[in-house]
C-alpha cells in the first residue's frame, strides 16, 4: 500500500484553544468590573446566516452576531450555562492533553440544582450541547479540541488500515466481523491516522441494515470499496471520516439514501455541511460526493414494483418545498428529481429494492449505477 | 253567562247594607297584616330590621345634635327563636312626654314633612319594632331616655292596634346622678340570630364603614366586638330644602296650594319653590296663560295641568346642594380601611345631580386587596346600608354595567377576588322600589352618576395593580438575576482566577446600577434557534 500524503489543517491547537477560553471569562470579567451589562458575542447559526460558498461548495456561516447578555431574563439562564460549559473545557484542557470527556458526561458534570431553587443549571443534554457548539463558533475552535466527544456512531469497513497511536493499535479494516470499524466521535489527524487503502471509492449508505448486506455479500471486495453508514444522519466522526477519506485519499464518494426528503438532506449533508454546524463545513463536507441513489427515477429505470413504494404525506410535501428553496439544491438534476418526486408522489425506501431480489442492490443496481456513472450531483 | 245570570238573581245587597262593614284600617292594623312591607317577612331579618331602626335613629339624632355617637347594641337568646334586643346610645335622649308617642306611634315623626337628607324618613321604623315585638312574643318594649339633666324616664309600652295609640304600661322618672344622657331600648322579639351576608353584624360592619365618626359595640350571642370611631369629625348638618317644580305633579302642587299662605299664584311659586325668581315664575304663569295674580285658592284644575306643562319648557335653576351631607372621599376611604384593613382604597365623590328635582349625590369606594377574603358589593342610602335587593337595586345593575375587565380586574358582572366595592347615595328623597327600603329604584341619572363614579375609581385601582404588577415583574427579574449569579461567578473563577464571591458582588452591583437599562426583551433564543 503507498504511504499516504498527510493534509495539513489549520486547526488551533489545545494551548490555542485554552487561551481564547480564557479571554472569553476575562472579557466578561473586565465588562464587570466596568459595571457593564455582561455580554457575549456568538456567531448566529440559523438560516439567517447562512451562506453558501459556490466556489468551494459548502455552507458556510455569516458573520452575523448575536449578543447573550446576562440582564435579559431570556439570555441570563444560557449565559450561565455558557460559562459553566466554557469553565469545564478549560479544566479539560489543563489536564493531560489525551483526556476527553463525552458531551453526556460534561452535560452530568454540570448539572446541579440552583441553590434555593428546584431548577437545575441544566436540565437535559439538549440543553449543553447546543452550548458547546455555541462556543465553537465563537471561538473559533472544535468540539475536538475542547477535549470533548459524542458517542461513536458510524462504522466502516473496506480495504483501509487505520491506525490509532492513543490506543497503539492498527485495524486493517479487511479483517473485521458483522460490526465493522466504529467511528470515533473525534476522527482528527493525530488519533486516527488513515495509513494505507487499496480502494477505489467510498459508499456512504444512510441505513445500517443495507451496510450490513453489503458487508454480508462482501459487496466491499468484489467492488473495491470502503463501505461507510452513518446510521442515520452521520455525525460529526463519520462525517470527518467521509471528508478525510475524500481529501486525503482522493477517493471518490458515492451516497445511497432512501428516495425520501430525508435521505437527500442526509445526502446534502455530507456533501455541503449543516446549517447549524457551518462552521465547520470545510472539515465536514465533501463537495465531491455524488449521489447514487435512491431517486423516484429508478422505480421506472428498475422497474421497481409500484406496490412498494410509499404515498407521501404532507410532511414530505412540505419539506420538499422548502428544500427547492436551499440554494443547495439548485443543479437541475436536483430540481428534475425532487419535482418528479412531487408529480408521482411517492416516496422509496432502501429495503424496496429487495422486492425485486435480495441481493439485486448489490448485484445489479449498484454496480450498473457506478458503472454508468447515473449521479445526481 | 247562565252562572252570573244566577247570581243576578239572588238576593241584591244594598249599598248601605255594605258600607256597615266599611270602616277606616288603622296603620297599626295595616301592619299587622302587611308586615313584610316593611321588611319584617323572616325571622332572620327582623332581628337585623329592629337593630337598623334603632341605630338609624340614634345616628341621626347624635349628627343633628352634633354628638359623636357611641352605640352599644346587646342581642340575647331568651329561649329558642326568642330574643332581646337592646340599643343604647349617647345622644341627645328623649323629652319625657315625647316617648310614648315616638315609640307607641306609627308614622308619628318629625322627618316626613321636611326636605333634608336624613336616615329615616317616614316615622315607621322604630315603632314598627314594638309592634313587632308585641306580635311576636307579646312582651311590651321598655324605653330609657335621660337628656342628660336630673332625671331618666323609663317607660314600658306596647301600641294599641287599632287605635295607633301607645298603651303605657308602667312609667317612672328615676333620679340620674350621673347625669347619664342618652336613649336606651329593650325589644323582646321572635328572631333567629345569624351571621350571614344579612345579618345584624354585616349591618352594623357597614354601617361602621358608612358612619366612621361613630363608634359601636356589639355584644352578640357569639361574643363582644367593636367597631372603632375612624374620624373625630361629624359631617355636616344638611339644610332643609324646598321641593323642586322639575319633580312637582299635579297631586302635590294641588295640596301645596291649599296650605300655602301666599297671596298670589307668583308669590306661590316664589316663596314654595326652590330656585324659582320673580323672573322665572312670570316666565312660567305666561307660558301657562295664568294671570301672576289671582290666589293660589282660586287657581283651577285646568291653571295647574298647565303649569305643570309650562315648567318643563322653561329652563330652571338647579335644585341647592346644601341639602346634601356626602361622606366625602376621606371618610370613605378612612371607613374601609379601619374595618376592611386592605392595601388600597380608591373613592370617588361626585358632585351633585338632580333627578326630578330632587337633588342627590352619588359616592363610590373601592378597596382592594389586605385581609379581604372575598368580593363584597355594600350599598348605602343616607348612610344606611342596603342589604336585601341588591339584584333589583339600581346601583347594583350601574355597578355591573362597568367594564371591570377593562381595569385588570377578573369580574363576573361585578368584580371577584379580594375586592370590596360600596356606593353612596345621599338625597334629600332617595327613591326606594318600596318602603322597606332595600332598593334604589332606576333613574337613568342615578344609573349614569353611579357608573361614571365606579369607572373612575376603578381608574385609580387599575393605575396601583399596574404598578403592583410592575413591581412583580421587576422584583421577578432580580430573583432570576440572582438566581443565576452563583454558577455564573463560580464559572468565571475557574476561567480568571478571580475571587466567586467578589464577582457575585460585582454581579449584583451590574444589577443594582444597570438596572433601567433593563427593557423587556420578546425575542431572547439567543444563536441557537435551530438547523
Amino acid at each position: 500500500m503507498a504511504p499516504l500524503m498527510v493534509i495539513n489543517m489549520t486547526v488551533k491547537r489545545t494551548e490555542n484553544t485554552k487561551e481564547s477560553i480564557v479571554d472569553l471569562g476575562k472579557d466578561v470579567l473586565g465588562q464587570l468590573k466596568k459595571v457593564q451589562n455582561p455580554n457575549i458575542s456568538l456567531p448566529v447559526r440559523a438560516l439567517s446566516n447562512i451562506k453558501f460558498d459556490e466556489k468551494n461548495k459548502l455552507i458556510i456561516l455569516g458573520d452575523k452576531m448575536s449578543q447573550r447578555t446576562y440582564m435579559n431574563i431570556a439570555h441570563t439562564r444560557k449565559f450561565m450555562q455558557t460559562l459553566m460549559v466554557a469553565a469545564e473545557c478549560k479544566k479539560l484542557l489543563s489536564e493531560t492533553e489525551n483526556t476527553t470527556t463525552s458531551i453526556r458526561d460534561l452535560y452530568y458534570i454540570l448539572k446541579r440544582t440552583i441553590p434555593g431553587t428546584t431548577e437545575n443549571t441544566f436540565e437535559e443534554q439538549s440543553e449543553s450541547d447546543p452550548i458547546i457548539e455555541d462556543l465553537e463558533a465563537a471561538l473559533s475552535t472544535l468540539r475536538e479540541n475542547l477535549h470533548l466527544h459524542a458517542d461513536q456512531k458510524g462504522s466502516l469497513v473496506g480495504p483501509i488500515v487505520i491506525e490509532e497511536p492513543k490506543f497503539g493499535s492498527e485495524t486493517d479494516c479487511m479483517k473485521l466481523g458483522a460490526s465493522g470499524f466504529g467511528i470515533p466521535s473525534i476522527c482528527e489527524p493525530d488519533t486516527v491516522k488513515l495509513k494505507s487503502t487499496t480502494a477505489d471509492f467510498v459508499l456512504v449508505v444512510e441505513k445500517d441494515a443495507v451496510w450490513q448486506r453489503l458487508n454480508e455479500d462482501r459487496f466491499w471486495k468484489n467492488h473495491n470499496c470502503i463501505v461507510i453508514t452513518g446510521k442515520g444522519q452521520p455525525d460529526r466522526g463519520t462525517r470527518r471520516m467521509i471528508n478525510r477519506l475524500n481529501a486525503e485519499l482522493k477517493l471518490p464518494v458515492y451516497v445511497l439514501t432512501d428516495a425520501d426528503v430525508w435521505g437527500y438532506y442526509i445526502y446534502s449533508v455530507i456533501k455541503q455541511g449543516s446549517i447549524n454546524l457551518s462552521f465547520v463545513s470545510d472539515r465536514l463536507g465533501t463537495p465531491e460526493a455524488r449521489f447514487i441513489g435512491l431517486t423516484t427515477q429508478d422505480v421506472v429505470k428498475f422497474d421497481i414494483p409500484k406496490n412498494v413504494t410509499i404515498k407521501l404525506n404532507e410532511g414530505d410535501k412540505k419539506r420538499a418545498a422548502e428544500m427547492l428553496n436551499y440554494r443547495w439544491f439548485r443543479p437541475k438534476e436536483w430540481h428534475h428529481e425532487i419535482n418528479h418526486m412531487l408529480k408521482v408522489g411517492h416516496k422509496l425506501e432502501l429495503e424496496a429494492l429487495s422486492a425485486k431480489n435480495i441481493r439485486f442492490i448489490t448485484e445489479k443496481y449498484l454496480p450498473e449505477k457506478i458503472k454508468k456513472k447515473d449521479f445526481l450531483p | 253567562m247562565p252562572d252570573e245570570v244566577a247570581t243576578q238573581e239572588e238576593k241584591i245587597k244594598s249599598a248601605e247594607e255594605l258600607s256597615q262593614h266599611q270602616k277606616a284600617i288603622s296603620i297599626s292594623e295595616f301592619f299587622e297584616k302587611n308586615r313584610h312591607l316593611l321588611g319584617y317577612d323572616n325571622k332572620t331579618k327582623a332581628l337585623m330590621i329592629i337593630v337598623k331602626e334603632g341605630v338609624d335613629n340614634s345616628l341621626d339624632a347624635c349628627e343633628e345634635a352634633r354628638i359623636l355617637p357611641d352605640i352599644t347594641v346587646k342581642i340575647e337568646e331568651l329561649e329558642k327563636e326568642k330574643y332581646k334586643i337592646i340599643i343604647k346610645d349617647n345622644g341627645p335622649g328623649i323629652v319625657k312626654k315625647q316617648i310614648p308617642k315616638i315609640f307607641g306611634t306609627l308614622l308619628y315623626g318629625s322627618k316626613f314633612h321636611r326636605l333634608r337628607q336624613s336616615r329615616g324618613q317616614q316615622g315607621l321604623g322604630i315603632s314598627c319594632g314594638v309592634l313587632y315585638s308585641q306580635l311576636t312574643t307579646g312582651e311590651a318594649t321598655e324605653i330609657a331616655s335621660s337628656t342628660g339633666k336630673e332625671e331618666i324616664h323609663k317607660y314600658t309600652l306596647k301600641i294599641d292596634v287599632k287605635k295607633n295609640e301607645p298603651v303605657i304600661l308602667n312609667e317612672k322618672s328615676e333620679a340620674n346622678p350621673h347625669k347619664w344622657r342618652g336613649t336606651r331600648i329593650s325589644f323582646v322579639a321572635e328572631g333567629i340570630y345569624r351571621e350571614h351576608k344579612q345579618s345584624v353584624l354585616e349591618y352594623l360592619k357597614e354601617t361602621a364603614i358608612s358612619n366612621p365618626f361613630a363608634n359601636f359595640i356589639f355584644e352578640s350571642p357569639s361574643g363582644k366586638l367593636e367597631f372603632r370611631r375612624g374620624v373625630e369629625k361629624l359631617p355636616i348638618i344638611p339644610k332643609e330644602i324646598k321641593p323642586h317644580l322639575y319633580g312637582v305633579e299635579v297631586g302635590l302642587f294641588t295640596r301645596m296650594l291649599n296650605e300655602t299662605s301666599a297671596r298670589s299664584i307668583s308669590g306661590f311659586l316664589t316663596t314654595e319653590f326652590s330656585r324659582i325668581g320673580a323672573t322665572t315664575a312670570t316666565e312660567i304663569l305666561k307660558k301657562a296663560q295664568i294671570d301672576p295674580k289671582i290666589s293660589p285658592r282660586r287657581t283651577t284644575d285646568e291653571n295647574i295641568v298647565n303649569i305643570v306643562k309650562a315648567v318643563k319648557e322653561v329652563k330652571l335653576s338647579k335644585p341647592p346642594t346644601d341639602c346634601l351631607s356626602p361622606l366625602g372621599e376621606k371618610a370613605i376611604t378612612k371607613g374601609l380601611q379601619k374595618e376592611l384593613s386592605p392595601d388600597f382604597v380608591a373613592s370617588v365623590t361626585r358632585s351633585p345631580a338632580v333627578y326630578r328635582g330632587w337633588p342627590f349625590q352619588i359616592e363610590v369606594g373601592i378597596a382592594f386587596g389586605g385581609t379581604i377574603a372575598e368580593a363584597n358589593f355594600m350599598r348605602f342610602a343616607n348612610r344606611v346600608p342596603l342589604l336585601y335587593q341588591q339584584g333589583s337595586c339600581a346601583l347594583t345593575r350601574s355597578a355591573a354595567s362597568v367594564d371591570w375587565k377593562r381595569y385588570g380586574l377578573d369580574a363576573d358582572k361585578l368584580p371577584k377576588g379580594p375586592i370590596v366595592l360600596m356606593v353612596h347615595i345621599c338625597s334629600v328623597w332617595v327613591p326606594f322600589t318600596s318602603e322597606s327600603k332595600e332598593a334604589v329604584a332606576s333613574y337613568p341619572i342615578i344609573v349614569k352618576e353611579t357608573k361614571l363614579a365606579f369607572q373612575d375609581a376603578a381608574r385609580k385601582l387599575s393605575l396601583y395593580l399596574s404598578g403592583i404588577r410592575r413591581a412583580e415583574r421587576i422584583a421577578e427579574r432580580k430573583r432570576i438575576f440572582e438566581r443565576y449569579a452563583i454558577e455564573t461567578a463560580r464559572a468565571l473563577q475557574e476561567l480568571t482566577g478571580e475571587d466567586e464571591k467578589k464577582i457575585k458582588g460585582m454581579i449584583a452591583t451590574v444589577v443594582e446600577k444597570r438596572w433601567g437599562e433593563v427593557v423587556d426583551s420578546p425575542s431572547g433564543n439567543g444563536p441557537t434557534d435551530g438547523d
